[in-house]
């Protein structure tokens, strides 16, 4: 990132937003003091009260993505109490600032209640209140919200206005999904290729689904019916998804939405073959089951290498799924699995990488992209194989405009092709543009 | 599963044993163990088995499957050993390795008692506090230890997300194959939710330089202390009793 100039004051709410890979994450970093300068080129000066971004890191906050790689206790008040131990005051000091904290963030239990038992919106709110005990004069949030179900993110957002309604912090907010902190923020910053550019109050982000047109697809046949498919762990007192019947067809998108902890990704895991439900069946049309061993069974009990051609997955952290060292193999992987020859595998793999745009990263590996090209990653391993069925966990998350309209476009064309798509999601947004059906869970 | 779930289990809450110091329990475990470790005989094996066994229910363990859940790995080496020693000794005399198997559940089972009864927090407390352990190790291992339970979930994603992409474990080399790829795939998962998470404590201000405080303490009272002497007791016992039946054996004698 070249060229930015900003100044901000003690105090202020500020919005510092941007496309994936513009260099918010850099800036961030810079401010926190975290940026590692081997092998970079650097430019002018950057200051945090008047001096270096290091000397000034006790008084700094932070909160990033992932609840579960910031609480380090196990308890949810010594885990408030950590930074304060880590500070050197007093216990007598100590546990009335632990109240303080967890009451101003709007946080339910109290101190004893074991952080494994939170949600994700929960859990990001504890990670709250143990930065702000440290009463920090600069707050650094790091799309806070990205890892979070909507009425969870809602929750983190009003518990950062009130944390800051005193204006004793100066907030930066990075987010590249601008639209729910307008109303909390002072200032709007966007970056940009060149530098940064300042939006007055009355700017609004293009919507991401602004003019997209995507191709029409006609309704085919019945490729897969969950039959009253339930699923409880073994030792569970309460089903993980309760028996629910959803029929996927050809040429047709089904969203299943539903809150955190509904059983939406049980269900995905259902329909692509990969746990056997607890109750009720999952019947497989004799058109996908075509080829396959014993192909009468239901899907699950499938092997791994026919699965892959009729029904692909794509999971909801992508370098779970990812097995090879280069994108190149990782796309000619599923074919080679499913019985395809080397050449014809080849082939497969070099066309994806030109479609998907990934043809310059051919030799890199996978764990090397940047979020966004992980997912377009994986769902191009799912397609490699060709498979009439798609199931996606969560594919748009933590997208940026543009990934969004190209992954949303990719789907919608394996749809036009008879494909039938299974999404779980809570993006709003994909729902009303993408599916033709809807199951709430 | 079985094996990666068995590592998740957590002490179990409020029982008696935990009102004992973390640091008088490691005192106890160390003198059982050196008594353990001079001699392979029987008798003084199985009367600290015995006492042991009566400390089950004080830490929270009273069915047989909670115990069976937690000692099986053990109880399946100590079998193994005794097994081994019978087999391969000219005289094959099942009292010796009876003895060897006994041993090796005296020097295990205070371990399991430990983790079964201890909070962990309270265990880095104390260590800490009373035996000036760093708190940079006890701390950071604490939030390792947190991430263990999440490990074990994300084992199954894994396997699962391979199944997806058509990889799974037919024949016993497949199976040994795939088990190995979703180790390391764990592993380097691992890695970096723990650079993250050391980054996090970081700007919470651990290991800045500031002497770190302690918000819950950790205190020694006049029962850790009868703990400790009530092991010895044991042990002088079980060693007494050992002599007299002439079953006493040192280990590092010809």
């Amino acid at each position: 990132m070249t060229g930015v100039d900003l100044v901000v004051e003690p105090g202020e709410r500020i919005l510092l937003t941007g496309a994936s890979g513009a260099g918010k994450s850099t800036l961030l970093a810079a401010l926190a003091g975290l940026l590692g300068t081997e092998g970079a080129e650097i430019a002018g000066e950057l200051t945090v009260d008047g001096g270096p971004p290091a000397a000034a890191r006790g008084r700094l906050g932070m909160l990033a993505q992932d609840p579960d790689s910031q609480l380090v206790m196990a308890r949810v008040g010594d885990d408030v109490a950590f930074g304060l131990e880590n500070a050197g005051l007093r216990p007598d000091e100590i546990w009335p600032r632990v109240d303080d904290a967890l009451a101003a963030v709007g946080f339910p239990y109290g101190r004893d209640r074991p952080t494994q038992a939170l949600s994700g919106g929960e859990k990001q709110r504890l990670v709250l209140a143990g930065v702000l005990a440290r009463r920090p004069g600069l707050l650094l949030l790091d799309e806070p919200t990205a890892q979070l179900d909507p009425p969870g993110a809602a929750l983190v957002r009003a518990a950062v206005v009130r944390v800051t309604a005193d204006r004793s912090a100066t907030t930066i907010v990075v987010d590249h999904d601008a639209e729910p902190w307008l109303p909390l923020v002072d200032r709007v910053v966007e970056v940009v290729p060149g530098g940064l550019v300042e939006h007055g109050p009355d700017w609004r982000p293009i919507g991401r689904t602004a003019g997209l047109r995507l191709p029409p697809a006609a309704p085919g046949p019945v490729l897969l019916t969950a039959d009253g498919a339930g699923f409880t762990y073994r030792g569970a007192d309460v089903a993980a998804l309760p028996p629910t019947t959803v029929t996927l067809r050809g040429g047709r998108a089904l969203a299943v939405t539903g809150p955190n902890g509904a059983g939406k990704s049980t269900l995905a895991l259902l329909l692509a073959g990969l746990r056997a439900p607890t109750i009720g069946r999952v019947e497989v049309a004799a058109d996908l089951a075509g080829g396959v061993r014993r192909g009468h069974r239901e899907p699950h009990r499938w092997r791994a290498g026919e699965l892959v051609t009729r029904i692909g997955t794509v999971f909801q952290h992508p370098e779970q799924q990812f097995l090879t060292g280069r994108l190149r193999d990782e796309l000619a992987l599923g074919p080679l699995r499913s019985g395809e020859h080397a050449a014809a595998a080849r082939a497969t793999a070099e066309e994806l990488l030109e479609r998907l745009g990934l043809a310059a990263y051919a030799d890199a590996n996978p764990f090397t992209l940047s979020g966004g090209q992980q997912r377009r990653l994986s769902v191009a391993t799912a397609l490699a194989t060709a498979p009439r069925v798609l199931v996606l966990d969560e594919p748009t998350f933590g997208q940026d405009a543009a990934t969004w309209r190209e992954l949303v476009t990719l789907l919608a064309e394996q749809r036009a092709r008879g494909c039938a798509v299974a999404v779980v999601t809570h993006d709003a947004d994909l729902v009303t543009t993408f599916a033709d059906e809807r199951i709430a869970l | 599963m079985g094996t990666v779930s068995s590592l998740a289990l957590g002490p179990v809450q409020g029982t008696p044993l935990a009102r004992i110091n973390p640091v008088a329990q490691l005192s106890a475990i160390a003198v059982v163990t050196l008594v353990l470790l001079t001699t392979v005989d029987v008798v003084t094996a199985a009367v600290v088995v015995a006492a042991e066994l009566c400390l089950l229910p004080a830490a929270g363990l009273t069915s047989p499957r909670d115990v069976g859940r937690r000692t099986w790995p053990l109880l399946l080496g100590a079998a193994s050993v005794g097994l081994v020693n019978v087999l391969l000794s000219a005289d094959r005399d099942p009292l010796v390795g009876a003895g060897l198997a006994l041993r090796v559940v005296g020097l295990a089972l205070p371990g399991v008692l430990l983790v079964a009864g201890t909070d962990p927090v309270r265990l880095a407390d104390a260590l800490t506090i009373h035996w000036r352990v760093p708190t940079r190790f006890a701390y950071g291992a604490l939030a390792a230890l947190r991430l263990v339970p999440l490990l074990v979930g994300e084992f199954e994603s894994v396997r699962l997300a391979r199944r997806a992409r058509g990889v799974e474990g037919r024949t016993p080399t497949a199976r040994v194959r795939l088990f190995a790829g979703i180790v390391f795939a764990l592993l380097v998962g691992a890695v970096r939710r723990g650079s993250r998470l050391a980054t996090a404590m970081d700007a919470r201000g651990f290991d800045s330089g500031i002497p770190r405080t302690n918000a819950r303490g950790s205190v020694l009272r006049r029962r850790d202390l009868l703990f400790v002497a009530a092991t010895v007791a044991v042990c002088a016992a079980a060693v007494a009793l050992s002599v007299l039946t002439g079953a006493w054996h040192p280990s590092f004698t010809g």
